[in-house]
């Protein structure tokens, strides 16, 4: 993977490959993860094609006649983004092999909050994967809908506030644990899927570089805050994502062909309780008596998946289940 | 040299295909669309076409990939029927605000609920606004002929929007009969080549499809896609001529049976025409001066045609197989509303027919000339042929 | 954003037939602070580069050195990022009705 030097200067003298003048918010965590993948990919020589599901990114950075995107994009509806990246790399195949293109650098990349990835767009994804596409999927997992406002997902944490599951006098909002994203894409087998933060970007381009260069479907899920609704300040998505791996909510970990993999080992860890208490989202369940009580059994689940990791990572080392997608 | 065939409907419809060759097909099987793809797939295993075949997981998602594939300059094809086209219904909208033209021929089946396998026109009537131009085929030679024709006039610079061919479901579809099929070579030169405007594969001008329109946008690429249908109905029988060239066959927006000096005229779509038919000319041997109209084209729909051939005419029934609930139906209304002004209106008749499958005897078609011989037509009143009271 | 077009002028099928056109759309003015960078504590690592969400900040290549640039007002939000994850703390965050006459 390039390093910063290579970037610099990548930027320097072609351009950007994701432009200034989107709309999303001040702060925003997903600019970042859409800047980094295409980055990515152009410094390595790639030429990516990127589609985009409904939701934040898409909605703020191609408002007629306005686009931030310098690479070739497509938006079709919220729940299809695999689907039709699928079809736009099956276009490619068969005009390669038609000869009716002879560029061979191009990539295919695929970014969904988690709205279009957990929920309405679980099957497209699934589908695209399992017919072994050659495309990366991104998640850029702010845990909500929260382009229309913060209503809940699969992915919204137990007693995170939200507009379609709030605590409210009789309720303590959403008490389901988040899907495990990754492990359902990991189910898939002929995958490489991971997880990164915003807090490591470096982390995060070293997989992008992995998932492009993996001849089949990858996925990254990236935690990235919505600073708006996780109620922190504009400047502290980076820092909230770092408090993220080093509580175990978030651990770095990777999946290729059934080998697991935890990429980053923190020496000590930090209660679960410090990352919760940081978010402003948060403020209602900490009023409420039963705060501590859903607050151990996160920790209790973030410390058996820690687990859980660390055993799968001894059990399938230099193990695959496949050699083939 | 032209072969003549005797096979399925859904076969006919794969060999057009065939001989289309398009870039990607990307498609999930629906009883009775089934076997159209089944058989393409056999072309593709073994080796007869080279075209990219993707077994997707659902009918959203066909339409999903066929978006994504056309956008990225590919000559792209699905096909469906009934609830297959109501799961892909929010992609076909944007099939045809993308301006992409793809070719689908949709198996006329009856949309659920209850579910029912058999013949009818309500998925047709599903995407009746949906911006996407609507053949409609009585029979094996017109399904093959016009997903030809709909390929050459979709392409079209001045129209890029995606084509339905519509054929029943099971009675084409399933039913064996003979079709010409023309030169591989013929269709080809045909349908020639298409080069898009802006493709995603064109890294050198990268192009976004698909933004965010807010109110100040929205109206006016709507009033864009209304001008590639204004295109389309200009177009045709441009198409419909080249077409006549290399086949011999020519077409138009309206099939005419018999009508020229027909006092009563009869509308009806797709396959059952043929009993129609079958009982104009009966009638016709007992001297009843009546006809028979079948539409092929339905969208754009083709209004000055039907304004000059039933201006003036006695009586004109129209059966719809297809229903609009607390509304009247689809055909029939279109035809009266076409008619309002014009010099000299006939007497109008609504019958709804073969909902679900359910079979039109000729003693049934027979029935509502009957009412028109007796007068016995009133606008406003909807009938029903062969239902059970 | 005053330019509206005709259904004529505009691409079919909603095309937006041109790359990165929202450089267009200035998205400075929504700003209630803007970064000042201490140049002489900057090391030129360039993680504010990396990180601003709004690609507003410039960087270049010196012979074999990173340069940090210009601060580009015309994008920057003021979010605060940069100052967030500068290593010696060299940008600070300050309002922007200091800055009324520029």
């Amino acid at each position: 993977m390039p390093n910063i030097r290579d970037l610099v200067d990548y930027v320097e003298n072609n351009d950007w490959a994701f432009a200034q003048g989107h709309r999303l918010c001040p702060g925003c965590n997903a600019p970042m993860v859409a800047n980094w993948a295409t980055l990515a990919a152009k410094s390595l020589g790639y030429e990516p094609v990127v589609g985009v599901a409904t939701g934040c990114l898409e909605v703020s950075t191609s408002i007629f006649p306005y686009t931030s995107w310098n690479v070739p994009y497509i938006h079709n509806a919220f729940e299809n983004v695999a689907a039709t990246i699928s079809g736009v790399e099956s276009a490619y195949r068969s005009l390669r092999n038609r000869k009716k293109i002879d560029n061979d650098k191009i990539k295919f990349i695929a970014i969904g909050g988690d709205g279009g990835t957990y929920d309405i767009g679980l099957q497209s994804l699934s589908g695209a994967i399992e017919r072994g596409h050659d495309f990366v999927y991104i998640l850029y997992d702010n845990e909500g809908y929260m382009n229309t406002g913060n209503q809940r997902s699969g992915s919204t944490p137990p007693g995170a506030d939200s507009t379609t599951e709030p605590l409210g006098k009789a309720s303590s909002g959403k008490l389901q644990l988040k899907k495990s994203i990754v492990d359902i894409i990991a189910g898939h087998e002929g995958v490489y899927a991971a997880t990164a933060v915003t807090s490591e970007p470096w982390d995060f381009m070293k997989k992008m570089q992995e998932a492009l260069e993996f001849p089949g479907p990858a996925f990254i899920a990236v935690l990235a805050p919505c600073v708006r609704f996780w109620r922190i300040p504009d400047d502290s998505g980076v820092e909230v994502t770092k408090l993220a791996v080093e509580t175990k909510y978030w651990p770095l970990w990777q999946y290729n062909m059934g080998v697991y993999k935890v990429t980053k080992k923190p020496k000590t860890f930090k209660p679960v309780k410090e990352y919760i208490t940081k978010l402003g989202r948060y403020n209602k369940l900490m009023k409420r008596p039963d705060a501590n009580e859903i607050i151990e059994e996160l920790q209790n689940y973030v410390n058996a998946k820690w687990d859980r990791l660390l055993a799968l990572e001894e059990i399938t080392k230099d193990k695959p289940i496949r050699t083939k997608i | 040299m032209p072969v003549k065939l005797t096979v399925t409907g859904a076969h006919a419809v794969a060999h057009a295909m065939r001989q289309i060759n398009p870039d990607v097909v990307a498609a999930y099987p629906i009883t009775p669309q089934t076997p159209v793809v089944e058989y393409y797939a056999n072309f593709v295993a073994d080796g007869i076409v080279d075209t990219v075949l993707v077994p997707v997981e659902s009918e959203h998602s066909a339409m999903s990939a066929v978006v994504g594939a056309a956008a990225a300059g590919a000559r792209t094809m699905t096909a469906t029927a009934a609830n297959g086209l109501a799961l892909m219904i929010e992609i076909v909208y944007i099939a045809a605000s993308n301006r992409l033209p793809i070719i689908m021929p949709v198996v006329n089946r009856a949309l659920s609920g209850p579910l029912n396998i058999h013949c009818d026109h309500s998925d047709a009537m599903l995407a009746r606004d949906s911006g996407w131009i609507q053949f409609f085929t009585e029979n094996h030679q017109e399904a093959y002929d016009f997903m030809i024709i709909a390929t050459k006039l979709a392409e079209k610079e001045n129209v890029l929007l995606p084509v339905m061919v519509n054929l029943d479901g099971f009675i084409t579809s399933h039913g064996v009969e003979s079709f010409e099929m023309l030169d591989d070579e013929v269709v080809k030169e045909f349908v020639g080549t298409w080069n898009p405007k802006y493709s995603l594969l064109d890294t050198q001008n990268p192009v976004t499809y698909g933004p965010v329109d807010l109110f100040d946008y929205y109206f006016e690429h709507h009033r864009q896609q209304e001008e590639g249908m204004k295109h389309a109905y200009e177009e045709l029988p441009k198409v419909f001529e080249e077409f006549a060239e290399i086949s011999g066959r020519k077409y138009d927006f309206l099939d005419l049976y018999k009508t020229d000096d027909a006092d009563y005229i009869m509308v009806i779509m797709n396959s059952t025409a043929s009993t129609a038919k079958y009982v104009v000319d009966e009638l016709r041997e007992e001297g009843k001066k009546v006809g028979l109209i079948k539409p092929q084209v339905f969208t754009p729909f083709p209004k000055k045609e039907f304004q000059k051939v039933l201006n003036g005419r006695k009586g004109v029934i129209v059966l719809d197989r297809a229903m609009s609930f607390g509304k009247e139906a689809p055909l029939y209304s279109l035809i009266k509303s076409s008619l309002y002004e014009v010099p000299s209106r006939p007497k109008l008749g609504s019958y709804i027919y073969g909902l679900g499958g359910r079979n039109t005897s000729p003693k049934m078609i027979r029935q509502a000339f009957e009412d028109a011989f007796n007068g016995n037509l009133l606008a406003d009143e909807q009938r029903y042929l062969g239902l059970r009271e | 954003m005053s330019n509206l077009k005709g259904w004529k002028d505009i691409p079919i099928g909603g095309v937006i037939d041109k790359p990165a056109t929202s450089r267009q759309y200035k998205t400075g003015e929504w700003r209630v602070s803007r970064p000042v960078v201490d140049r002489e504590k900057c090391i030129n690592c360039m993680q504010c580069w990396l990180y601003c969400p709004d690609m507003a900040i410039e960087g270049s290549i010196d012979g074999k050195k990173m340069k940090l640039g210009a601060f580009n007002m015309d994008y920057c939000k003021g979010c605060g990022v940069c100052a967030a994850v500068c290593p010696v703390n060299a940008i600070e965050m300050k309002p922007e009705s200091e800055f009324l006459d520029e």
